[in-house]
């Protein structure tokens, strides 16, 4: 045993459980489904992943704070409706392919004031986010259906369908905004005083008050954060349907919890990285694309996840006694 | 103004803050609608509530022992589609005990790996959420589910049946919620699922069987759960595999709105079914004024945070939080 944790990347997999996960499946489905290791497949596993992943970095934030955030769903669909509509306003009639640029900047705008709205109100109301965002949760899924009329909008400019098709060199251009995401928000996280502060805020709220800490900002720059990323998934996921429906990002909250949790970040709040977090959305990711390939029914992949995740729970309190997992409320 | 009055009087009124705010609703709705306060909608706003109602009154008991429930959601569809497909096969006697029991082994999932193994309640029941779903997908094979024959069947009893003039989900919600509440207020069983809820530690020093309350508190429901799955298959006489997807958060909701804290250890069924009849009303109101149905959620997320924040603000004697 002692000569297993002399061996580093033994030693950085059992700090990061998940990884070894991701390994396993890799290697699995790479032998088992024939055109898993390509790779155009692989990415297209950063592509599909991208989604849910964007929403993940900031609910790492968010959640390593002690927070929540159960609304991303629905600020999803909202940018999305708003990115897809706002082209076609009769004020950018004239601006060819740049009627793109205001409507991506508002459907962003919009995403940033919904976490601004969830963050203000845990600040200044001191009701925990869980509730907070399980009533913006319904809340923002109604002006979701009250600016659409629960109509699906189209996007009539092509360039904005295009856009998702685009490489960069031999990449998907989803794939590389993903990618510089996950490095900026790392190294916000790990480089920076807000990110020292994310962990002390999440760790004791009290003393981080103490400190100085102003938790009550820092903690809505964090929902904002959250915010933004769910609109920019919500803007790429349009440009990949060509559309904005309504019904767009539903439960996708509990697919980012998920990631998230599989990630090693604790629902307590004080603890967890982007890198785990990565490693929990690339193995929802894998795992569905790679079950897909081997033609399993979409059905056993949810039960296979929600399996995995009580496992790791389990897991996570046999081998970390002191991770005591409560919500903290 | 607003501070002084809260930290006076505030806490008698905070306490019954979601009775006033019931009785507001209700004069501004009836205002507003000559037909709101008739008794043909008041009884249909009770029928269309009794589904969430009955969920409600088991995650309450769940949420009081200090624990969440969001599996209820898949677990409804689970048991809707079970007693709905094994209707045509073995018949509705044999049907709904079966479907109770399977139920029952979701909620002993959840009870053993949240009370014997303690874990944390929101993960495990958000992966039995997706777990069951995919279960409910596996056995329809993503097929709907309908009884061929039904105007036959007394199995419609349950939700388009009435007694005495009352529709028979309003029997069993109201039934049940009053069973629970003399359960939870003067037996035994019900302190000790507030002891457990408010002080983990003490009420096991206490000598009360931590486990095996939270395990029983889960049981309870997903008793309740197989009961809304019975009046739900039995008023549609069919089921879709997805029925119940979103419902826990409804359910939470209306648990939330009741005023119990999800920090455990107070809360009361009584004000669940408050909770559920205001969420179920406001719905009522806001369609009979013509709006679309969407609106009640944009009313729903106000009346959540405003209730809550003044519940939490006549504990701390603040209307705002301290925080900087």
């Amino acid at each position: 045993m002692a000569n297993f944790t002399q061996i580093p990347l033994l030693r950085w997999l059992m700090r990061n459980p998940i990884w070894g996960f991701v390994l396993i499946v890799f290697i699995f489905f790479s032998l088992a489904a024939d055109n898993f290791f390509s790779e155009r497949n692989l990415m297209n596993i950063v592509v599909q992943t991208s989604t849910i992943g964007l929403i993940a970095l900031g609910m790492t934030l968010v959640m390593i704070n002690g927070n929540i955030d159960l609304s991303v769903g629905a600020t999803l669909a909202l940018a999305a409706a708003f990115a897809v509509d706002v082209q076609s306003w009769a004020a950018f009639a004239t601006w060819g392919n740049w009627q793109i640029l205001p409507a991506v900047c508002i459907a962003l705008l919009v995403g940033i004031l919904m976490g601004a709205i969830n963050g203000f109100i845990v600040w200044k109301t001191g009701v925990d986010a869980f509730i907070v965002t399980l009533g913006a949760m319904l809340g923002i899924r109604g002006l979701v259906f009250v600016y659409t009329g629960e109509q699906s909008f189209y996007a009539m400019n092509f360039a904005y369908s295009d856009f998702s098709f685009m490489t960069i060199g031999p990449f998907p251009v989803l794939a590389v905004i993903f990618a510089v995401a996950v490095i900026a928000v790392h190294l916000l996280l790990s480089r920076t005083v807000h990110g020292r502060n994310t962990y002390a805020v999440g760790g004791n709220r009290e003393a981080a008050v103490n400190a100085g800490i102003r938790v009550g900002p820092h903690m809505m720059i964090n929902f904002m954060l959250i915010g933004f990323l769910a609109a920019l998934s919500g803007v790429l996921l349009s440009t990949q349907m060509g559309a904005a429906t309504p019904n767009l990002g539903r439960d996708y909250e509990l697919w980012v919890i998920t990631a998230v949790v599989l990630g090693g970040t604790k629902l307590t709040g004080g603890k967890g990285d982007i890198i785990g977090t990565l490693g929990g959305v690339l193995a929802i990711g894998i795992l569905r694309n790679g079950m897909n390939l081997m033609q399993v029914p979409a059905f056993y992949v949810l039960v296979i996840l929600g399996s995995i995740l009580i496992a790791v729970l389990f897991l996570d309190k046999r081998f970390n006694r002191s991770a005591d997992g409560g919500l903290r409320l | 103004m607003l501070l002084t009055r809260l930290k006076a009087g505030g806490p008698a009124i905070a306490k019954q803050g979601i009775l006033v705010a019931f009785i507001v609703f209700m004069i501004a709705f009836s205002l507003m609608s000559d037909r709101f306060l008739s008794a043909d909608n008041i009884m249909s706003v009770f029928r269309q509530s009794a589904i969430i109602g009955v969920m409600a009154i088991g995650v309450t008991i769940v949420v009081i022992g200090g624990n969440l429930d969001l599996s209820v959601g898949s677990m409804l569809s689970f048991a809707t589609v079970l007693v709905v497909d094994l209707h045509d096969k073995i018949g509705p006697e044999l049907a709904i005990p079966v479907m109770i029991m399977a139920t029952l082994c979701l909620g002993a999932i959840n009870g053993f790996l949240i009370g014997i193994l303690r874990l944390n309640s929101l993960i495990v029941t958000l992966g039995m959420l997706s777990a069951i779903q995919g279960l409910v997908l596996i056995y329809s094979g993503g097929q709907n589910v309908d009884i061929a024959d039904q105007s036959g069947t007394w199995f419609a009893v349950f939700g388009r049946g009435a007694v005495f003039g009352i529709a028979t989900p309003i029997i069993i919600f109201l039934g049940l919620a009053l069973i629970f509440h003399v359960i939870m207020t003067t037996m035994p069983f019900g302190r000790r699922v507030h002891a457990v809820g408010g002080n983990p530690t003490a009420s096991v020093f206490s000598g009360i069987p931590r486990s095996r309350i939270v395990f029983m508190t889960y049981l309870i429901s997903a008793l309740c759960v197989a009961i809304a799955a019975i009046i739900l298959g039995s008023r549609v006489m069919g089921s879709q595999n997805n029925v119940g997807q979103g419902y826990e958060l409804q359910v939470l909701a209306a648990v939330i709105l009741g005023g119990t804290s999800l920090l455990g250890g107070s809360g009361s069924i009584l004000r669940t079914v408050l909770g559920v009849l205001m969420l179920a009303f406001i719905q009522n109101g806001l369609i009979l004024m013509g709006q679309p149905y969407y609106t009640q959620w944009l009313v729903t997320w106000a009346v959540i945070i405003v209730a809550v924040w003044l519940d939490v603000a006549a504990k701390r004697g603040r209307l705002f939080s301290p925080i900087a």
